[in-house]
């Protein structure tokens, strides 16, 4: 029951006909979300302005002969783009730099890809190293309020409010970690360390999935992050085996 | 039975949980931080190496490098020292 709740009074996750992004959990996707809607914004402010002028010349409503040859307005709707363009460049690479920021982390966590399902690694403490895979639930066990192809054995536990490092690799082929709540994705390569960061701002269980073809069962790895507080984090550690 | 188990529960979790993991390293700005890991291990087999297994701030590497590298990652390499075909601790030659 506290699941359902926990996971339908947010959008966690994707849902069918979806248009927009799902709720944000953290700072990171606050921000991208905002990017978004403004950048939404002039477009279609532009896209509105241009519809007009084109059905306006079109139908023959609208004709000004200084239109032609006249340098001042060809300056103008050269230079006018280009301020826009770059209203719309700074914010988004100020945020491009901002997801890359390493803040220093409280707490490392390892994922790994692997051919079909997660793994993932808690090796901080150093009574007790945890290491445990997560394949999703297959449709015959769900039970009621359960998300299809997106629940799994085993969740992703973390504490809310608190930077978090997620080193990410693969043992097999490419996959991708993502968590579209929280802004983040990044590649998981055999060989290969990537360490993405992020932090929570809400209780909640979020739900992402394999983003790079990865073999027959790609569409059937999804990645679940349970965030909590404090209190249940550290009762997950101390049961857990 | 179950009152036992939850006693023992409840008196693990009066134990604080130690935050605690490596920091942000300079060395390795980037988000490919495998070089951070086996940087680490790496240290960590010299500094046994050089001070011996009980020599304490040797610990520190180990704790690094258990944080950061994938657990497969550090069983091949252990097992690669057992074979002596390890390739972080072979000297160089110096050339003239
Ligand atoms: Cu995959």
């Amino acid at each position: 029951m506290t699941t359902m709740l926990h996971t339908h009074l947010f959008s966690d996750m994707p849902e069918s006909k979806q248009l927009n992004f799902q709720d944000p959990a953290s700072p990171m996707m606050e921000q991208i979300i905002m990017l978004h809607d403004y950048t939404m914004f002039i477009l279609m402010t532009i896209l509105t302005f241009i519809m007009w002028m084109l059905m306006k010349t079109t139908t023959r409503m609208m004709y000004w002969r200084n239109m032609n040859e006249n340098t001042k307005l060809e300056m103008m709707w050269t230079m006018l783009p280009a301020i826009m363009l770059t209203t719309i460049a700074y914010p988004s690479l100020k945020l491009l730099y901002a997801t890359d920021e390493s803040m220093e982390p409280e707490l490392t966590i390892k994922s790994m890809g692997n051919q079909w399902y997660w793994s993932y690694e808690y090796s901080d403490y150093e009574n007790k190293k945890m290491e445990f895979a997560s394949y999703m639930m297959p449709t015959e066990e769900l039970k009621m309020g359960d998300n299809r192809l997106l629940e799994v054995d085993n969740r992703l536990m973390i504490p809310m409010n608190t930077n978090m490092r997620m080193l990410i690799t693969a043992a097999d082929v490419l996959h991708s970690f993502t968590m579209p709540s929280l802004g983040m994705k990044a590649d998981a390569m055999p060989g290969r360390l990537n360490q993405v960061n992020f932090l929570t701002s809400r209780p909640g269980m979020f739900y992402g999935q394999c983003s790079e073809l990865c073999g027959t069962n790609h569409s059937f790895m999804p990645m679940v992050m349970e965030s909590t507080n404090l209190k249940n984090y550290s009762y997950f550690i101390h049961t857990e085996t | 039975m179950a009152d036992e188990r939850l006693e023992k529960l409840a008196e693990q979790l009066e134990q604080p949980l130690v935050i605690q993991t490596p920091g942000f390293d300079a060395r390795f700005p980037n988000t490919n931080q495998s070089k951070n890991c086996w940087q680490n291990f790496v240290d960590f087999q010299k500094c046994v190496k050089l001070k011996g297994e009980d020599y304490v701030p040797c610990q520190y590497f180990k704790r690094t490098y258990e944080s950061l590298c994938p657990n497969i990652w550090v069983e091949k390499w252990q097992d690669q020292l057992e074979k002596g075909v390890f390739p972080g601790l072979k000297e160089r030659k110096a050339h003239h």
